[in-house]
């Protein structure tokens, strides 16, 4: 009885997942767009050891390569890891396949927001579209304009006050944006070519 | 990279470099001029893209990197002392010539021709090629023993894709302990920072943070010498670690061993003092 006990209340309960029933096409998929091979890993668990944000992450890397293999696209495409990966590569160094994990968490994060996944990790979206809205404002960072609207954005105008009033006060962030003078060769990228005049 | 002659490099800064880490780059300024070095500012450079572009788009960061290197005038070599701009500039090149096709649609796209043959260097790289009898030659005051862990942080030696090409680890400690520093080199060196991920998730950020910090007073040493701005910054912002330990940037240390004289600014700049550090070591009054 007691050996019962310990396991989990969430993982007792889970229902069973029918492999058949899955989406067999993803991992073609995702091979494709990462230009990588899934099918040489063995779940050495290399990755998941030398990762340091596992911690963060709700699956660890190898078990995303194995739910990409098994065809779970939606818990994949919502899962918290593809957005709190920062692609340090520790993982693909480590790999004693050599396969490139980073490239792997890039394909997942671009289909979660073509096709309209649920973002599991918001906040890091956020901040990764304010990063993007100011290059294509001024051509590059500004990061006080980044860290406002990002503020506004997720509303919590107290987290790390102190740290932006430090580095205000250290005059780190630059009240006036630096800008690339040709900006419209930079608005162009954000447009797709055969929109432009 | 000979005699006293100077040599013409071009120099892509980046936003960090450029704004909130402005003491690294006017003391990267301030060591290449007196090592003979005339970096001139790429004319009208962009944002690499940073992590953002790469997580979200990744063609958005080809292209951003396309246009760098179609500013990069041929005939000298391109520095970047930012390890992410460098990894995305080296990229963008490498694509380039894989993709002789795409770089044709491009170069139709921009106008101009993208030299796909320009030589991207780290600063490290420049300071490796000219040996430690120029560093030797150049120096005014000994680090008198500082004893430091070379930070090199996480994209500088290991995106896979530029896996093959030229990289120097290790290069930061050669050319601090040529300079009378004193290397520590057990500490977490190669751990990430935390990257952006100090921004939305801070809480993930401090207890990696302080595992660095803590691993570099474990093995005794007095401070942390960061190749990378965002590095820098994470470790300052986001350490609770106490006691408080000063992170300088390379370029900063670099140019006190060589008589930059201006280092008030750079140092009023740090979150973290490390003046009264310095003091103790008598390299500055």
């Amino acid at each position: 009885m007691s050996a019962f006990a310990r396991v989990p209340a969430s993982r007792a309960f889970r229902p069973a997942i029918i492999i058949s029933e899955q989406d067999r096409h993803f991992v073609a998929e995702v091979q494709r767009l990462s230009g990588t091979n899934l099918s040489w890993c063995y779940h050495c668990r290399t990755c998941a050891n030398g990762c340091p944000f596992v911690r963060a992450m709700d699956y660890p890397p190898n078990s995303v390569i194995r739910m990409v293999q098994f065809g779970l696209r939606q818990e994949v495409l919502e899962c918290h890891t593809i957005w709190i990966c920062v692609a340090c590569h520790t993982c693909s160094v480590q790999c004693p396949m050599d396969i490139d994990i980073a490239a792997i968490m890039d394909a997942l994060r671009r289909l979660a927001l073509e096709e309209g996944a649920m973002i599991a990790e918001a906040n890091i979206l956020d901040f990764h579209r304010e990063v993007l809205h100011s290059i294509k404002n001024y051509g590059r960072a500004h990061k006080l304009g980044i860290m406002l609207r990002y503020k506004a954005r997720v509303r919590q105008w107290f987290a790390d006050l102190d740290v932006g009033l430090r580095m205000l006060a250290k005059r780190k962030l630059d009240l006036k944006a630096s800008r690339v003078k040709a900006m419209q060769e930079i608005t162009r990228l954000f447009i797709p070519h055969w929109k432009r005049k | 990279m000979r005699g006293g002659e100077l040599l013409d490099i071009s120099y892509f800064p980046g936003c960090s470099l450029a704004t909130s880490a402005k003491e690294s780059n006017i003391s990267l300024m301030e060591s290449s001029k007196i090592l003979g070095l005339n970096l001139i500012e790429l004319d009208d450079w962009n944002c690499c893209g940073s992590s953002s572009a790469s997580c979200l788009d990744k063609e958005l960061a080809f292209a951003l990197g396309v246009r760098n290197l179609s500013l990069a005038p041929p005939g000298r070599p391109l520095m970047a002392m930012c390890p992410r701009c460098l990894h995305h500039l080296r990229y963008a090149r490498l694509r380039l010539n894989q993709e002789p096709d795409n770089r044709r649609l491009l170069e139709r796209r921009w106008g101009r021709p993208i030299p796909a043959d320009v030589e991207i260097v780290h600063f490290l790289e420049v300071l490796a090629r000219m040996g430690p009898a120029r560093l030797q030659a150049g120096q005014v005051r000994s680090l008198n023993g500082l004893k430091f862990v070379p930070y090199y942080g996480c994209t500088l030696f290991r995106p896979p894709a530029l896996r093959r090409q030229k990289y120097f680890q290790g290069e930061m400690g050669n050319v601090l302990i040529a300079l009378g520093g004193q290397e520590i080199t057990k500490a977490l060196s190669h751990r990430c920072c935390g990257s952006f991920l100090s921004a939305a998730r801070a809480d993930v950020v401090t207890p990696l943070v302080n595992e660095i910090i803590e691993s570099a007073l474990a093995t005794g040493a007095e401070c942390l010498v960061t190749a990378c701005a965002m590095c820098q910054l994470n470790l300052e912002i986001r350490s609770t670690w106490e006691p408080k330990v000063p992170i300088f940037h390379f370029s900063e240390i670099l140019a006190l061993a060589l008589g930059a004289q201006d280092y008030e600014g750079w140092f009023d700049r740090h979150l973290v003092d490390p003046r009264p550090l310095l003091q103790a070591r008598g390299l500055i009054s």
